[in-house]
């Protein structure tokens, strides 16, 4: 049997290639063709025929059932109720997928039983071009090069290379504004840049969430409080400006806070360290040093805290030292002190940068 | 089965034959062609012959979920509002109703609760992305065992592997996008990757996120990465895939009438086109009930990104795990000289060593062929066995990646096995080096074994499972030869070639320009190749043969045999390393 069009394609078993060579066994060529029972048995190839036709009523049946789930299953309120999802869900994932596989399985059948399942030989063509093709193309591209004149006229085709290579310039330079840098937008007065953030000298700590201030009296031994400055939360009364949006955002990504208390022997001051606590409560900036997750699992028999994305852990009680895992810096810490009304406030900002490291940080303490 | 004559011309005149009536079909195909002159690009590919193996529907599966992500994902770009403008959510979720979260979180929930059948379509898009790259790699891993990657094919394991990298990509800028809690920690993580950066870290982040984190910019910026920027190039790339997959034709294995010139198997109309597109239905179908039944990426339970929150167990989707395992074992490493950070604890594992992988990944067809110094095409696929230094080479590369991936679980670890997390973090750090080197020395072992086994069944036919009992009172197992069939296609494997240096010095003892680059390779195709066990030769076989014929006899010549030597105690010694024969 030769293939129409196919010219590549040959009778099996007439493969010129099959010369045999340097081997053990010589290539005994394609196997006989084996009839299928569909192929000789009109009853199975009925069958089949019916098999494959029963796939795509189903399929359609599923189709129209997709409908009616559609147009009568409510979502919104009840969305757990099968298996955690909603009726609707489940339903058009169902019919959705049996309308779409019975449709697959129909024509794999139709494919299998019913199509011819004659395997023909086609001969494969080298990857390269012709010897002579190569040739001809070489010599095009010789002759385009030598009309140019692109090997004689140097001086032309240098400064084009040139103009070429400094359109990158543009290219580049036109991403420029995706951003402000670093540098323009650091400002210690509105604590912008990553050098800075929004604490300043007396401002209060105050719960995250709630923005209540804090007494260093109510926190317990053993006790972690996620806080936040202030100023996130201004008030008449405190008289803070307005702050919203990405400032909020980002303010709140880096002025975030844990308070823990512990026995005031069990702090291991750092140098020039002394005074930032406050009868055994002690403040570090929540935002992990590794690449800037806020920290959270706190263990208070040891005073380590976890951070949760990479396991970094650091020792409280130790001036927030890594005790454990892929961050080389401690957590920075923010000195404290107490208002005339008792709540806890911050002596400064932090003294370094909080967050992930970056190249110019050790420069920008 | 009979030609059909009907359409044949009837004489030899120099007037075409006139078709009475066209066909239908060839009506609207002649229609076409007038315009289009389809048909000399068609007249081959219609009938364009596609060999059949179950592992070359590995990429198959790739391709289709692709396509199903292209379709799941405008359904939802219907919908989905890519803006950190923050609104009040009002939807049909009870528990977040009210409260403050970004434009594209609450068009997320919408997606889920208020939209019928999104919630399906969004479940749909990721699981058939994580089926997207689970198959690529997959099917990564079998073109590589099977040897598919040598030439002329090493330009599309290239672009294979830049298809992985992209489907990856897409997939970290799709999973951000919802901007809940969970992709919003990993979106913040990934800004400390860029701060990382020597020099131009604090730059790269502030023009990422249009100034500092989390800003209002780094959605709509990753939304245009994910919708239009990274899908054109997988599409290009795909195209460029399969157009390649065309003009080289499809490898097949060794068999029977399967010779390199040639190619065996069914044609594309109608089985392939059939087989292919019906397999399309049923992937399409599968993600469907996946998307049903199983819940993915529940953004609701997570909430809405807050910066100064985080989930325990945070983890990323599953193909990003391995560089967060390398980051979570990597000791906290940084210095700083001249004043200026850097942050090997994050360079490494993640700017350093998945772009390394990816090179060695992508280099592995052109070192294997520098050492083989093999300039021929080939068609026919080898069994990983037949080339234990590369399948050893892909298990070690597979074992690694491995063990990073479970590092980057080393929390669900401890909380599943009731293990402590700092032990098995050490046992990591460990065993990312140890564990790769064990894997190679057992594959490669292993694969010799199993090349040898090979052999002894080529030479003394295969274990019937019959003990027979000789008349002294020996017990033997009876051997029966094995089929041609299978004889054949046992041996149609090349034997492998030791590169060797011949005149490293001239007569003038003048060292050989590039005669050092020449002796590494010689000792790495010694290494490689040297242990290899090489199909018998046909006098091996024909004495092997001879030996059992000659046994067979003395079987006969004794009415009362019991027992059969055929499996002589001498195995041949095949297993020595080749030499020029």
């Amino acid at each position: 049997m030769i293939e129409p069009g196919n010219d590549d394609a040959i009778a099996p078993g007439h493969d010129r290639s099959l010369a045999v060579r340097e081997e053990p066994i010589a290539n005994p060529g394609l196997p006989a063709h084996q009839w299928r029972p569909t192929d000789v048995d009109e009853r199975l190839e009925k069958r089949a025929e019916r098999q494959v036709a029963a796939m795509f009523v189903l399929s359609m049946i599923c189709g129209v059932l997709f409908v009616v789930a559609y147009f009568t299953l409510e979502i919104g309120d009840n969305f757990d109720t099968f298996i955690g999802l909603g009726a609707s869900t489940v339903a058009l994932g169902l019919t959705l997928g049996g309308a779409l596989l019975f449709i697959g399985i129909g024509i794999i059948q139709w494919a299998r039983k019913l199509m011819g399942d004659q395997e023909i030989v086609e001969m494969r063509h080298p990857a390269a071009s012709s010897a002579e093709d190569r040739e001809a193309t070489l010599a095009a591209l010789s002759l385009g090069a030598e009309e140019s004149g692109i090997g004689r006229r140097p001086l032309v085709r240098n400064t084009l290379l040139g103009s070429l290579g400094l359109l990158g310039l543009p290219a580049v330079v036109l991403l420029r504004d995706l951003g402000p840098s670093n540098a323009e937008v650091a400002n210690e007065e509105e604590g912008t840049g990553l050098q800075h953030t929004i604490w300043k000298p007396g401002m209060r700590l105050v719960r995250d969430v709630l923005g209540t201030p804090i007494k260093a009296s109510e926190i317990e031994i053993g006790d972690l409080v996620n806080a936040a400055p202030e100023a996130l939360f201004p008030t008449e009364e405190n008289g803070y400006e307005e702050i919203e949006g990405v400032p909020l955002q980002v303010q709140k990504a880096k002025g975030a806070i844990i308070i823990v208390k512990m026995e005031p022997d069990e702090i291991k001051p750092g140098k020039g360290r002394e005074d930032w606590t406050i009868d055994g409560v002690i403040c570090y900036s929540k935002i992990c040093t590794h690449v800037g997750c806020p920290i959270s699992l706190y263990e208070r028999t040891t005073h380590h805290v976890l951070c949760p994305c990479h396991q970094s852990t650091f020792d409280l009680a130790d001036s927030a030292k890594v005790v454990f895992g892929p961050a080389h810096r401690p957590l920075p810490q923010l000195p404290l002190a107490v208002d005339s009304e008792g709540y806890l406030i911050a002596q400064s900002d932090f003294t370094e940068p909080v967050g992930a490291s970056y190249w110019e940080r050790e420069k920008q303490k | 089965m009979s030609l059909d004559t009907s359409k044949v011309a009837s004489t030899n005149g120099s007037t075409p034959a006139t078709a009475s009536k066209p066909s239908k079909i060839g009506g609207v195909a002649g229609w076409a062609d007038d315009r289009l002159g389809l048909a000399t690009a068609m007249r081959k590919n219609l009938r364009k012959v596609f060999p059949d193996h179950w592992s070359f529907m590995l990429g198959e599966i790739a391709l289709w979920s692709f396509v199903v992500l292209l379709l799941s994902g405008v359904f939802l770009t219907l919908w989905f509002n890519p803006s950190m403008g923050e609104v009040h959510y009002e939807g049909s979720y009870d528990p977040l109703r009210g409260i403050e979260m970004s434009e594209a979180m609450a068009s997320t929930l919408n997606i889920s609760f208020d939209v019928r059948g999104g919630l399906l379509m969004r479940q749909m898009h990721h699981w058939a992305a994580m089926i997207f790259v689970a198959s690529m790699m997959v099917h990564l891993l079998r073109v590589y065992f099977t040897g598919a990657h040598r030439k002329p094919r090493e330009l599309n394991w290239v672009i294979g592997c830049l298809l992985l990298l992209l489907g990856t990509l897409e997939g970290f800028t799709g999973y951000s996008l919802p901007d809940d809690l969970l992709s919003g920690t990993g979106v913040r993580a990934a800004d400390g990757f860029l701060k990382a950066t020597p020099v131009v870290g604090s730059y790269m982040s502030f023009f990422l996120f249009g100034g500092e984190f989390p800003g209002d910019q780094i959605i709509p910026r990753l939304y245009i990465v994910h919708v239009l920027l990274i899908p054109g190039l997988l599409l290009g790339l795909i195209a460029a895939h399969m157009l390649l997959l065309v003009y080289h034709k499809h490898t097949q294995w060794p068999g029977p009438g399967r010779t390199e010139q040639n190619v065996v198997g069914f044609p594309m109309l109608p089985v392939y086109a059939a087989k292919a597109g019906g397999y399309f239905f049923i992937v399409f179908g599968v993600t469907a009930i996946m998307g049903g039944l199983l819940s993915i990426n529940p953004v609701w339970k997570f909430g809405p990104y807050d910066p100064t929150k985080v989930t325990a167990g945070s983890q990323p989707d599953w193909y990003m795990g391995w560089p967060d395992g390398l980051l979570r074992i990597m000791p906290g490493w940084e210095s700083v000289i001249f004043g200026y950070t850097i942050s090997w604890n994050v360079m490494i594992p993640i700017l350093i060593v998945p772009p390394l992988m990816l090179v060695v990944l992508m280099l592995l067809p052109f070192i294997e062929a520098w050492i083989t110094g093999d300039k021929r095409d080939h068609h026919l696929l080898q069994r990983p066995r037949n080339a234990p230094t590369r399948t050893a080479v892909m298990v070690s590369l597979m074992t690694f990646y491995g063990l990073a991936w479970a590092a980057g679980g080393n929390d669900l670890l401890a909380i599943t096995f009731d293990l402590s997390i700092n032990q098995i973090t050490y046992f990591m750090r460990v065993m990312i080096f140890v564990g790769p080197a064990i894997a190679f020395f057992i594959t490669r072992r292993w694969c010799i074994s199993l090349q040898r086994h090979d052999n002894e069944k080529l030479l003394h036919g295969y274990e019937t499972g019959v003990i027979m009992r000789s008349a002294e009172g020996g017990y033997t197992e009876r051997h029966l030869p094995i089929s041609e069939t299978s004889a054949y296609t046992l041996t149609a494997r090349d034997r492998d070639e030791i590169y060797s240096v011949d005149g490293d010095t001239d007569a003038n003892g003048v060292v050989a320009p590039g005669s050092r680059v020449q002796a590494l390779r010689a000792k790495l195709s010694k290494a490689s190749f040297g242990h290899n066990v090489q199909k018998p030769t046909a006098e091996e076989l024909a004495e092997a043969h001879a030996h059992a014929q000659h046994d067979h006899e003395l079987e006969a010549g004794d009415d009362h045999s019991t027992g059969h030597e055929l499996h002589g105690s001498t195995v041949q010694s095949v297993d020595e390393p080749p030499r020029a024969r």
